[in-house]
């Protein structure tokens, strides 16, 4: 889960994990990815990367990405930003003759990028990840004024203004259609038990981490 | 009700394409009786709507004409067509067998001299030319057809149309009264040969066939390679009849994908590999064909085909599954949209035509079988069941003329095993 490890943490569970898989990253990737046992099923085909609307954008497309974890290019595949740009569309999966899970599977590449501290430090998918991720278990609830101050402000005062007034129309109609309370600011609402939402988050991530073989 | 004819040791083939002929041939050569039913108005199946074949590349002619005569000259085959098996009821070594026979108008004293079908104006959608030409309603289905007869079809029974036919044989061989019959028949075992059928090309959406006229399936262009063809033999583009110099192949087209056919249809890499010397053929030096792929599946023997066809200039390859088919709206080019896997770089290409290697679907799917037979996943005939129904040919899978006669042979063997065996019990 995005941004709750301290670094140190992070290096030392690449350290481990890097120690434990040697050269086998595809067997590493198949028991600590979301979906990752569908990797080898790829052959190939390439009909996923001409159907994703981001294809020129990404510099290493799913079949790319699935190939390069077969061939070991550890270090390569969980730096690389292509997994960040996927914008969860789904055209990939319908498409795919063998039927993998691609989005998932891409999903699952930067999280446990992400846990590594090996993903890509500017990159903006990443960052929303993380703000979102923070501003959503603090309370148990998403709180969008808070989460767009943080978006717009992440670069300092000056560009957090220019952008607030560049997107004033899209807030401002946020605002009218109760998307959005101006009073989220103080606090905002959340879940009746917001501790125990957040002893729930901790229970889950226990129990995901030991099934991927991550815990301490 | 017209009465039973054969007996527990006749063998009842079904379906006259090159295997159901192979094994009614087989069969009758070993003395046994057969009855070889097919649907349509005649003999030959698909193979009879092929250009050339692979890898030879010689005309289908060849092959059927010398199985025509052999049947023509066999006293142990009765051919029936314009009939299909409603009906299997009995067991292993005794089945009766219902066909429903539909009318062909036109009867025994035909000459197939068409004078019908030059008196007749009124036209439908050539089936042997998957509906790309049309052809007069007095019809032969094509110049290979088996019987020489003409047929007449239903939409113009009753009409002017029909009396000008009529009138127009000097035969007496056009019988307008004739009526759909049903009959029965005994049969120790059955050879099921019914073939298969192009996968719907309109399933795979991104691909634009029905939408885009310059977008074709692999069998519509062996109609338009072949002379006798709605072209002339010319590779003329459906828009416009413009020269298609720069053609455009697409493998798997419905095959190896879950979304549509789980299995790799076997021979449309050939098929496809064989057609560039269709463009080859027609345009020499200025013929353009390229092939998309995701890999080259040319087994066995074939091989060396495949390595001649890469030495060709004209053709190149690119290791890619298309993700999807445009139309440049001004031209009707199509423009081919996806991402090769040897480099990862997206390209669109454009292309005078595009012929899809559309996959083979069983023309009956097994479940449908009137009789017990066992399925595979994707409705082939599979082995293994207890009953003397034995599939054969591109019922059983996809398979090319060569492995289809194979099957046809080894399924006959099986169904004179049993009607061996069910004579001896009677003696
Ligand atoms: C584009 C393309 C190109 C090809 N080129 C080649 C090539 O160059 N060389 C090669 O070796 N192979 C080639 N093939 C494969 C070839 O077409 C098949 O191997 C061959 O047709 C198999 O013959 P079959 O008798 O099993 O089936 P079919 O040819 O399909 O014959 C089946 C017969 O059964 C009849 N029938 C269907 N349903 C019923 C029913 N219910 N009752 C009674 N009768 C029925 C049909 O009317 C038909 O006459 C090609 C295939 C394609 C798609
Ligand atoms: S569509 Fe599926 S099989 Fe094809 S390259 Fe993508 S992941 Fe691999
Ligand atoms: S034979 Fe070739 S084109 Fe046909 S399904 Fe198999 S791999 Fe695809």
């Amino acid at each position: 889960m995005p941004g709750d490890a301290g670094m140190g943490d992070m290096a030392d569970l690449n350290e481990r994990a890097l120690a434990k898989y040697r050269n086998d990253f595809l067997r590493e990737v198949e028991e600590r990815v979301d979906e990752g046992h569908w990797v080898k099923m790829c052959m190939q085909c390439g009909v996923c990367a001409g159907s994703c609307p981001f294809g020129p954008h990404w510099e290493h497309s799913p079949p790319k990405i699935f190939l390069m974890i077969r061939a070991g290019k550890r270090e390569a595949v969980l730096t690389s930003d292509s997994m960040w740009m996927c914008t969860s569309c789904y055209n990939c999966v319908v498409r795919c003759p063998r039927k993998l899970p691609i989005t998932t599977i891409m999903h699952g590449l930067a999280t446990y990028a992400q846990r590594l501290g090996l993903a890509p430090k500017v990159q903006p998918t990443r960052d929303f990840s993380i703000i979102f991720w923070e501003n959503f278990t603090r309370t148990g609830r998403a709180n969008e004024m808070r989460l767009m101050l943080r978006l717009w402000f992440k670069e300092g005062f000056a560009a957090g203004v220019k952008k607030a007034l560049s997107m004033r129309d899209l807030g401002l109609a946020m605002l009218r259609t109760k998307r959005m309370s101006p009073l989220e600011i103080l606090g905002g609402h959340g879940v009746k038990d917001v501790k125990g939402f957040q002893a729930m988050i901790r229970k889950a991530k226990e129990i995901e981490d030991r099934r991927r073989g991550l815990s301490g | 009700m017209t009465p039973s004819v054969a007996t527990s040791q006749t063998i009842l083939v079904v379906g006259g394409g090159i295997s159901g002929m192979t094994a009614a041939l087989e069969a009758a050569e070993c003395g046994k009786q057969v009855v070889l039913v097919e649907k349509s108005a005649t003999l030959g199946g698909r193979t009879a709507t092929l250009y050339r074949y692979f890898p030879k590349l010689c005309h289908p002619t060849c092959g059927l004409e010398i199985n025509l005569r052999r049947i023509k000259a066999s006293r142990n085959i009765r051919v029936m067509t314009l009939a299909e098996v409603t009906k299997i009821a009995g067991s292993r070594g005794g089945y009766t067998v219902t066909l429903k026979i539909a009318p062909r108008y036109v009867n025994a004293n035909c000459t197939a001299c068409g004078a019908c079908a030059e008196a007749v104006s009124a036209e439908i959608p050539n089936p042997w030319d998957y509906g790309l030409g049309r052809m007069k309603a007095a019809y032969l289905p094509h110049t290979m057809a088996y019987p020489q007869r003409y047929v007449i079809d239903p939409a113009i029974v009753g009409t002017a149309e029909g009396e000008k036919a009529k009138a127009a044989c000097r035969y007496g061989a056009i019988d307008l009264g004739m009526r759909e019959e049903t009959l029965e028949l005994e049969a120790g075992a059955i050879v099921w040969a019914t073939g298969w059928k192009p996968y719907d090309a309109a399933k795979i959406q991104p691909y634009g066939y029905g939408r885009f006229p310059n977008v074709i399936t692999s069998v519509e262009f062996e109609r338009l390679a072949d002379p006798h063809g709605p072209t002339g033999g010319k590779l003329l583009r459906p828009s416009d009849g413009k020269e298609a110099k720069n053609v455009a192949f697409v493998q798997c087209a419905g095959s190896r994908d879950e979304n549509h056919l789980r299995h790799c249809s076997r021979i449309c890499c050939m098929a496809s590999l064989k057609q560039t010397q269709y463009v080859r053929e027609a345009f020499a030096e200025d013929a353009r064909s390229t092939v998309y792929y995701i890999d080259i599946r040319a087994i066995d023997r074939f091989e060396d085909f495949y390595a001649k066809v890469r030495k060709d200039a004209t053709v190149t390859f690119v290791k890619s599954k298309v993700a999807r088919i445009a139309e440049d709206a001004a031209t009707r080019d199509p423009i081919l949209h996806g991402v090769d896997t040897e480099g990862y770089r997206r390209y669109a290409n454009r292309h005078d035509l595009v012929v899809l290697a559309i996959g083979m679907e069983p023309s009956v799917k097994a479940a449908d079988i009137p009789a017990d037979v066992v399925a595979d996943s994707s409705g082939f005939i599979d082995a293994g069941a207890e009953s003397a129904v034995f599939g054969a040919g591109c019922a059983t899978n996809a398979l090319d003329v060569n492995r289809a006669v194979q099957s046809a042979t080894a399924a006959t063997l099986r169904a004179i095993q049993v009607v061996n065996r069910a004579a001896r019990a009677e003696a």
